[in-house]
């Protein structure tokens, strides 16, 4: 069963009379369960695809499956709903709540889910104790270096169990220790729990991590690789 | 899945006092706009309230009974009897503070040198005391003693025009019951002063006996006025007289004098217009305030659409921000208020500046009156139209396409 589908997906972008073909005919299936990374020179498609297969962005054409959910048509509304119930993400940039504490940004997403207050406060805790910061829990973002605002994403992007996470550039900001503590959760989230991930990256240390490569150069798919 | 209210409290609070500066200056907006509804609202009501008082107090009451042609037509024909026991009872209730019955029929007064048109007012002066303003304007000579007492009383005014003064004769002609032309001598025993010129020219008052003697009128009144706790709530009160009167027309001070009738009316408007100016003033800050926020905050606010957020909670979340940066405007407002209508109570002196302010009916001391229908009015217009004005950014905010937000550099 796929996780993600897509089919002659395209994305164009109008820069004056100019049209930037972002994606081209993208084909693309990812099983449930997969670590998929997808790589390639910026500007190549990675971030766009990224957006696609997470609702952020609609395709110029093509069709997208995402969780059994056709989502290239749904309204804005659904898909919120479908990011909330299925999707994680982790943003190049951390993209934490700043007003709020690390537990209350991990907690959010649970608390729109409809968690328990208790439950989450604990579920929250916990997977911020298993991202390495335990007893940084009350700090805001501002007070947490960058490396540990990622991992507080990172938390945020697991805490309710979701099928797919996606990550785009995730350890683009952070040093390579930090980057392969944050691997190797990735790694056995998707062992213990069988989520999906797919990440965009420049960094040979995750691509040694992803059992699929896909690179992309102008829009287009040129390479796959199992790495299995 | 729930509505995460409270985090979108929490959220909307937090945010409110990131920058701090905008806040307190956006709070402070409000509360002195606030403020300044509810305390110039409150002169206004003072000032009409005074001049509805003096109205009132010249004769007017709250609640007159007269022969239904009186008022086209107020001359002796027009008379009534006295009020026989089933509506004396219905005055005598405690609703009513106080009540009198008066003749009153236009008469000509004539001193040696002078003659003018005046009305003649028959009063019992006892009963009188708590309705008019006669027995505190006395300043020469004393008030009529009694209903029969034998001399008159008239304004300051109105003796200079007639070139007498106090103790001296005057003669006033009027016609009787009979339609007959009857004039009668009276010395002046007492002269007023009032706060308009013209109420000084306008009355000569004498004993209602010696009014009932002289007019031929036997026990006949003219009019029966009466005062209750509240000249606004009067429906209940005039229903009720009317029931024991039905013969006769029981009419309140407004229907009898409609020009301050309308004075409330027209200030009810005046008050709802003064309002809504001061809060378009302020919605023009509160509506900026609101848009820089969801400006600055575009990312995060695309972050949460991106996170799983409903649109509409987004919506809802910078309306809960609008409505708690209003209800802290309202309270301190509302308190600003307080503290500056408290030590005015007892007056304000306007005697320096408001010399014109008798033309209009008023003493030279305000009094402000804070009624709770005003209070409420300001806090609801604030409320709502500043959520409504609160609903442009907040759709903005709403409308940000996730990627575009998070994508912003």
């Amino acid at each position: 069963m796929y996780s993600v589908s897509c089919r002659r997906l395209c994305k164009t972008f109008q820069q004056g009379e100019l049209a930037v073909h972002a994606l081209a005919d993208v084909d693309l299936d990812i099983d449930a369960g997969g670590f998929v990374c997808l790589f390639g020179p910026s500007g190549s498609g990675k971030t766009t695809l990224l957006n696609m297969i997470g609702g952020l962005d609609t395709p110029s054409s093509g069709e997208i499956t995402v969780a059994g959910q056709r989502i290239d048509q749904m309204k804005r509304a659904e898909l919120a709903r479908l990011r909330l119930k299925h999707l994680g993400f982790v943003f190049q940039s951390y993209n934490l709540i700043p007003v709020l504490s690390a537990r209350e940004n991990v907690e959010f997403v649970a608390q729109m889910q409809g968690m328990g207050a208790q439950q989450r406060k604990h579920k929250a805790l916990t997977i911020l104790a298993e991202v390495g910061l335990q007893g940084l829990e009350d700090r805001r973002p501002a007070e947490l270096s960058g490396g540990q605002q990622q991992r507080v994403a990172v938390a945020r992007a697991i805490v309710s169990g979701p099928e797919l996470v996606l990550a785009d550039e995730p350890t683009a900001n952070l040093d390579s220790a930090t980057a392969e503590i944050l691997m190797k959760l990735f790694v056995q989230l998707n062992q213990q729990h069988q989520t999906t991930f797919v990440l965009s990256t420049h960094d040979n240390l995750i691509m040694n991590y992803a059992r699929r490569l896909i690179k992309l150069r102008d829009g287009r798919i040129v390479e796959d690789i199992d790495q299995t | 899945m729930q509505t995460p209210f409270l985090m979108l409290s929490t959220i909307a609070w937090r945010n409110l006092w990131r920058n701090y500066r905008r806040t307190l200056i956006m709070l402070l907006a409000i509360s002195v706009g606030v403020w300044a509804m509810i305390w110039m609202t409150a002169l206004m009501r003072g000032m009409v309230d005074q001049m509805i008082k003096g109205s009132i107090n010249n004769l007017l009451g709250h609640i007159q009974i007269h022969a239904p042609a009186y008022r086209d037509d107020p001359s002796i024909v027009n008379s009534i009897e006295p009020p026989g026991p089933e509506l004396t009872d219905s005055l005598n209730r405690p609703l009513i503070k106080a009540w009198t019955s008066r003749i009153r029929v236009p008469a000509v007064i004539s001193s040696e040198r002078e003659s003018r048109g005046v009305t003649l007012v028959g009063i019992d002066p006892a009963a009188e005391a708590a309705l008019s303003f006669l027995s505190e304007s006395i300043t020469q000579g004393s008030n009529l003693a009694s209903a029969d007492a034998p001399g008159v009383v008239i304004g300051r005014k109105l003796a200079e025009r007639l070139e007498t003064r106090l103790g001296k004769r005057i003669v006033l002609v009027s016609q009787d019951s009979d339609n007959t032309v009857v004039d009668r001598g009276f010395r002046i025993t007492g002269i007023f002063e009032a706060e308009l010129q013209t109420t000084e020219l306008a009355y000569a008052f004498v004993g209602r006996d010696r009014a009932q003697e002289f007019l031929n009128m036997a026990d006949q009144v003219s009019e029966i006025s009466l005062i209750s706790d509240d000249y606004r709530n009067l429906t209940h009160l005039l229903e009720n007289i009317q029931a024991t009167a039905p013969d006769l027309e029981v009419i309140s001070w407004d229907q009898v004098d409609p020009y301050t009738g309308s004075m409330l009316a027209v200030m009810d408007g005046f008050i709802l217009v003064w309002i809504i100016v001061v809060f378009l003033a302020l919605s023009f800050g509160l509506v900026n305030t609101l848009a820089m926020a969801v400006f600055e905050r575009k990312r995060e606010l695309g972050l949460l659409q991106a996170l799983g957020m409903q649109p509409g909670y987004i919506l809802l979340q910078v309306l809960i921000e609008s409505v708690i940066l209003l209800l802290l405007g309202l309270l301190a407002g509302n308190l600003l208020a307080w503290l500056s209508i408290v030590p005015i109570q007892d007056g304000i002196d306007l005697s320096a500046i408001g010399e014109g302010l008798e033309l209009a009916g008023m003493s030279s001391i305000l009094y402000p009156v804070v009624e709770f229908s005003d209070i409420a009015r300001a806090n609801l217009v604030v409320i709502v139209l500043g959520i409504l004005a609160s609903l442009l950014p907040a759709l903005r905010a709403a409308r940000h396409v996730p990627v575009d937000a998070i994508t912003r550099p």
